[in-house]
């Protein structure tokens, strides 16, 4: 469905990806971990158009994704949630959630998905007229989550989706993210709490300094001794 | 003359002259709230829809205020021309080259209409220059009254359009995160040229408001460019409403200096309030500051 091939990218001078190949299959939930500053938002960043390429090749559903402009990926069913959630904090919960649907993809269906959206996150039905900055943290990310699933996408990207929360509601996020995984959707998530995202995933990469340096099942993953020594200090 | 006629009438000249104050920098703020640009030809504009609203009235001897349809369609193309043509390519570019742009073109500007009309001052005849209003036992100008208006119309179109249509939706988002709006499959680019435009279309019908006051010359627009400016300030920027207390906040302290101290010192009595307000509130009155969170 999503496939990367021998990628290099970067900003200026600065070379974040090296020969980056990656694959995601539909239903598949992959889970990319590494360490700070590896390049994994780069790498979703160039999915969702917002930074190009040196070399290598991106197709989606056996499309060139490259010629896309970032606005048009949208269309094609990629949703990406971004570091820090990426809500509009100025805008009203529902405001939020109606430009979830504003791409013709959705259009049709938007107000039947928010209505869904408030079934799965009923506290968003609450504080629906609410300004989206003034929600909790962990409200905010249920609101990202919700609006890119009113998107109706075929890939969810999601970038470190615990970040600054409480553990307890990281629970409730993963879980979240659990279920729709369950519901078929293609899941690509990045995140620091590797036992986290590999419960959900099914399968892994990790990335080091921009390479990918080991690839394989979640359980592969977390058998491997250089992970567990790296990211478990075990 | 009583005291208390001096004031009440001071305060309906400027808050009237204040709504014409505000229809320009709400132009300018939607400029800057969604592009995060200054757009230093916005005073030109004003002078061109002044221009535009001349012409067309010479040539259908129509009252000019029954030109404001045409005369706003027309502003709102150019503004999207000249969104095309000179802001396309820069946008992305860091802030210096959007006043290198903008300053550049309200000289060529200046230039070109000096060249075709001359600089001698002409006017717009209106039938509704000589009509004043009684209110109370004050006087109101008619045009001052339909410009006030005007601009609170416009000001409310635009918070709906805002508020209330996805166009809108999307303009705030866009405003707010470029790049959230492309996640979210909003073109960020027709969003600009529409915030453009609208920029533009409001110095143009403001131009077309001032045309049964003033004469129409080729830098007619610079102390209005000016003081929209301040009242941007004033307010907040990038806050509409902010800008509209701003504008009429100008409009009064104008008036009341014309009145009790010296109306050459009128103009200046804005730039003297700008500065009060920053001394105190440095992000103008309903700016929000750096905060981002």
């Amino acid at each position: 469905m999503l496939e990367m091939k021998n990628v290099n990218a970067g900003y200026g001078d600065l070379q974040v990806l090296f020969d980056v190949s990656l694959r995601v299959q539909p239903g598949e939930c992959v889970a990319l971990v590494g360490s700070n500053g590896a390049g994994k938002t780069s790498l979703l960043r160039i999915i969702s158009g917002l930074l190009p390429i040196q070399s290598g090749t991106v197709t989606y559903e056996g499309k060139d994704l490259l010629s896309q402009p970032a606005h048009q990926r949208a269309m094609l069913g990629i949703a990406h949630i971004p570091q820090g959630r990426g809500i509009c904090a100025s805008l009203s919960v529902m405001d939020n959630l109606i430009l979830g649907g504003y791409n013709k993809r959705a259009k049709p269906r938007r107000m039947e998905n928010i209505e869904k959206s408030f079934e799965m996150f009923p506290r968003l039905k609450e504080r629906r007229q609410q300004i989206a900055g003034s929600l909790s943290g962990g409200e905010q990310q249920m609101l990202a989550i919700a609006r890119a699933l009113i998107m109706e996408p075929s890939l969810l990207m999601l970038d470190e989706p615990s970040l600054g929360l409480a553990p307890i509601v990281v629970e409730e996020v993963f879980s979240t993210i659990g279920r729709i995984c369950k519901t078929g959707m293609s899941v690509l998530i990045i995140e620091q709490n590797l036992i986290a995202a590999l419960s959900i995933a099914t399968r892994g990469y990790a990335i080091e300094t921009g390479r990918v340096v080991l690839e394989g099942t979640s359980q592969e993953l977390l058998n491997n001794e250089s992970i567990k020594k790296a990211y478990l200090g075990i | 003359m009583s005291q208390g006629w001096l004031i009440g009438q001071s305060l309906l000249n400027g808050l009237t002259m204040g709504g014409i104050y505000a229809l320009i920098s709400v132009g300018l703020t939607l400029i800057f709230g969604v592009m995060k640009v200054i757009n230093f030809a916005q005073g030109e504009f004003l002078m061109l829809g002044m221009y535009i609203t001349l012409l067309m009235q010479r040539m259908t001897t129509f009252d000019p205020y029954y030109l404001v349809l045409p005369v706003a369609a027309g502003m709102f193309v150019i503004g999207m021309l000249v969104y095309r043509i000179l802001i396309k390519p820069i946008i992305g570019r860091d802030g210096t080259s959007f006043i290198i742009v903008t300053m550049g073109l309200s000289y060529v500007m200046t230039t070109v209409v000096q060249l075709i009309f001359s600089p001698n001052s002409q006017s717009v005849h209106s039938a509704a220059a000589e009509v004043t209003v009684p209110i109370g036992s004050f006087n109101m100008a008619m045009p001052r009254l339909v410009a006030c208006g005007v601009m609170l119309v416009a000001v409310l179109l635009v918070y709906f359009f805002l508020k209330k249509t996805d166009m809108g939706r999307a303009m705030r988002a866009t405003s707010e995160n470029i790049e959230v709006a492309q996640m979210l499959g909003i073109k960020t680019n027709n969003i600009f040229r529409l915030a453009f435009g609208l920029g533009i279309t409001m110095a143009g019908i403001t131009g077309l408001l001032l045309t049964p006051i003033y004469f129409v010359y080729p830098t007619v627009g610079a102390p209005f460019k000016t003081i929209a400016m301040a009242c941007v300030v004033l307010g907040g920027l990038g806050n509409i409403g902010g800008t509209v207390i701003g504008g009429l906040l100008a409009g009064i302290c104008e008036a009341f200096v014309g009145s009790y101290i010296s109306f050459d010192l009128a103009p200046g009595s804005i730039y003297l309030i700008l500065l009060i307000v920053l001394l105190v509130k440095p992000n103008g009155l309903f700016g929000k500051g750096a905060r981002k969170a």
